[in-house]
């Protein structure tokens, strides 16, 4: 029987390398590959807690987590064109972004 | 009361949107679907009056509330809908985007901002928020064409996109200390215990990035500078009152108990952070239109001021403020929209609004009397809301809070007086003539300059009647 301490490490690490990830990365579409990690490391948070607690709340937390990846998948994908189509590139320094 | 009524003004907006997706797609005119939208949201408005007065609860298994706080929150947002939706049209048909879709759009991240501004519940909460925020991130890259405008559409997704993750995490550890997504029933259990008050703290991150608190604000300024300038004024309004009515319903719903002196303290230090930089980046800009976008920062400090009082006052604070900022911040980008449509004559730096106040009297007196209610001088609605924020700040003893606040808003006196000293005072050698304003947008603005004046001269009312709602939400 794995603990729940140990889905919650997981989950941490994950969560952990996706802030790297964007904050250190400069293609686009490699940031938010990052950010759908992070949201993904918290869905297996989530379903661990969910189970912990034997409440079936967190679980449906994580579908509606899930669709809103998803739309904001297609809206991000969407400017990621708009911007490769005004610069030739998904290079974030390319385009002039201030970084955080 | 029937659950859907109790949601009655989303409902509405949500099935409007929807139509107006349908006419886009059976080609319908643009005028048609822009009639449908306003229409809409002044029926959906009318519902919010109306609840406001009308009684207050929990609806869909507590996932959210109705009445009190949260009609208060869907009549502001609802109202700086309709006047930037009300603005768009002469603006829009000038840079090509009056389109269905725009207002479809529009719509649809109501919805999600009416969900957001009555949350009850951390998942409904979220799904509010995310609503909002991806129809605001196809919004803010409208101007697709243009370098600004898609690079605002892309900092604010990835940036976005980034603060939904400390927010889900926020919620994903306050349900694991908690087992409740509920606010109330989080608030009955809770302890403040480490995973607790991390989960809190993530969930504030994210609070403040949607809010554009100082340090969380990178985005705000590049964002309302690429985004169609009407459409800047329902980003800077309608989403940061819906943000700020759900924040306002998080610290009373579900933190007051647990420990509120640390959330106390950490609102008062971004409060004074926020008030400080936008102040003071403000004074710098010679761009109208970023001037304004960093005097909103500023203007979302002195809301964290009523926000870090924690008291009933300070809450009723925040939500007038709401309300004047919504009037009088929409009445400012509009008069400059009027002026931006000039295309070939350039409006952006603030040299180039010489001389405009006499040669355009109308528009130029419409401005300044935005400019100085967002001041905060006496007879306008800008100074009532202020008053009531910093006097909420004091009975909290938070007197050196209230005093930068005070300091703050008169050093942004200076960029704000600036815009009509260049209006009135300095003589331009250009001749030119402005294109003609619609009857529907002159008197739009014109309604919203007489708001702030009556509200400012009358706010006493509205006020006691604010706090009594107020009070019977919190006997829920």
């Amino acid at each position: 029987m794995i603990g729940i301490d140990w889905y919650l490490a997981l989950s941490a690490i994950l969560f952990t390398i996706g802030i790297i990830g964007v904050l250190i990365r400069r293609n686009a579409i490699v940031i938010f590959m990052c950010v759908e990690l992070m949201l993904n490391a918290v869905n297996l948070s989530l379903i661990s807690f969910s189970a912990y607690h034997g409440d079936i709340a967190g679980q449906i937390l994580v579908f509606f987590s899930l669709s809103v990846a998803a739309a904001e998948a297609v809206v991000g994908l969407a400017i990621i064109i708009a911007i490769f189509r005004n610069n030739l590139s998904v290079d974030i320094t390319k385009v002039n972004l201030l970084r955080w | 009361m029937h659950d859907i009524i109790a949601f009655l003004p989303g409902v509405i907006i949500a099935v409007v949107g929807l139509i107006a997706l349908l006419m886009e797609a059976y080609k319908k005119s643009a005028d048609q679907i822009y009639g449908l939208t306003i229409a809409g949201i002044l029926a959906a408005l009318g519902v919010a009056i109306a609840a406001l007065f009308g009684d207050s609860g929990t609806a869909f298994t507590g996932m959210i509330v109705y009445g009190g706080v949260a009609s208060f929150g869907a009549v502001v947002i609802l109202l700086g809908s309709l006047f930037s939706v009300v603005v768009s049209r002469d603006y829009l048909m000038e840079i090509d985007l009056h389109r269905g879709d725009v207002y479809s759009m529009i719509l649809l991240s109501i919805v999600g901002m009416l969900a957001l501004a009555s949350a009850n519940d951390l998942i409904s909460f979220f799904l509010g928020l995310e609503t909002m925020s991806i129809c605001l991130y196809v919004i803010a890259g409208l101007i697709k064409d243009k370098k600004t405008g898609a690079e605002a559409a892309l900092k604010y997704f990835l940036l976005g996109a980034f603060a939904t993750g400390f927010l889900l995490y926020g919620i994903a550890l306050i349900y694991g200390a908690t087992g409740h997504t509920n606010l109330t029933e989080i608030a009955a259990v809770a302890e403040p215990t480490l995973m607790f008050m991390g989960g809190s703290a993530l969930l504030l991150v994210g609070i403040f990035f949607k809010i554009g608190a100082v340090p969380f604000h990178m985005w705000t300024p590049d964002v309302y500078q690429g985004t169609p300038t009407t459409l800047t004024a329902f980003m800077a309004t309608a989403a940061k009152s819906a943000t700020f009515v759900a924040f306002v319903l998080i610290m009373s719903r579900m933190l007051p108990e647990s420990d509120t002196d640390i959330w106390t303290n950490v609102i008062q230090v971004v409060a004074i952070l926020t008030m400080v930089v936008g102040n003071l980046i403000a004074l710098a800009q010679d761009n109208v239109k970023r001037m304004l976008a960093y005097s909103s920062i500023a203007h979302a400090g002195y809301l964290l001021v009523g926000l870090a009082a924690g008291t009933p006052e300070g809450f009723t604070g925040v939500l007038y403020y709401l309300f004047a900022y919504t009037v009088m911040n929409v009445g400012a980008f509009s008069v400059i929209a009027y002026y931006e449509r000039n295309k070939g004559l350039d409006f952006t730096e603030i040299e180039s609004y010489a001389g405009l106040g006499f040669k355009f009297p109308l528009m130029g007196v419409l401005l300044s009397i935005f400019l100085f209610s967002l001041v905060g001088i006496p007879p306008f609605v800008g100074f009532v809301g202020k008053y009531y924020v910093f006097a909420a700040a004091i009975n909290a003893g938070l007197i050196p809070l209230a005093i930068i606040g005070v300091l703050a808003s008169a050093a942004s006196a200076y960029y704000y007086l600036r815009v009509m000293v260049y209006l009135f005072f300095k003589d331009s050698h250009k001749e030119y003539s402005l294109k003609p304003a619609s009857l529907l947008f002159s008197s739009a603005v014109v309604l919203m300059a007489a708001l702030t004046l009556y509200y400012g001269i009358e706010p006493v009312l509205p006020f006691s009647g604010l706090i009594e709602l107020i009070s019977s939400y919190y006997s829920l």
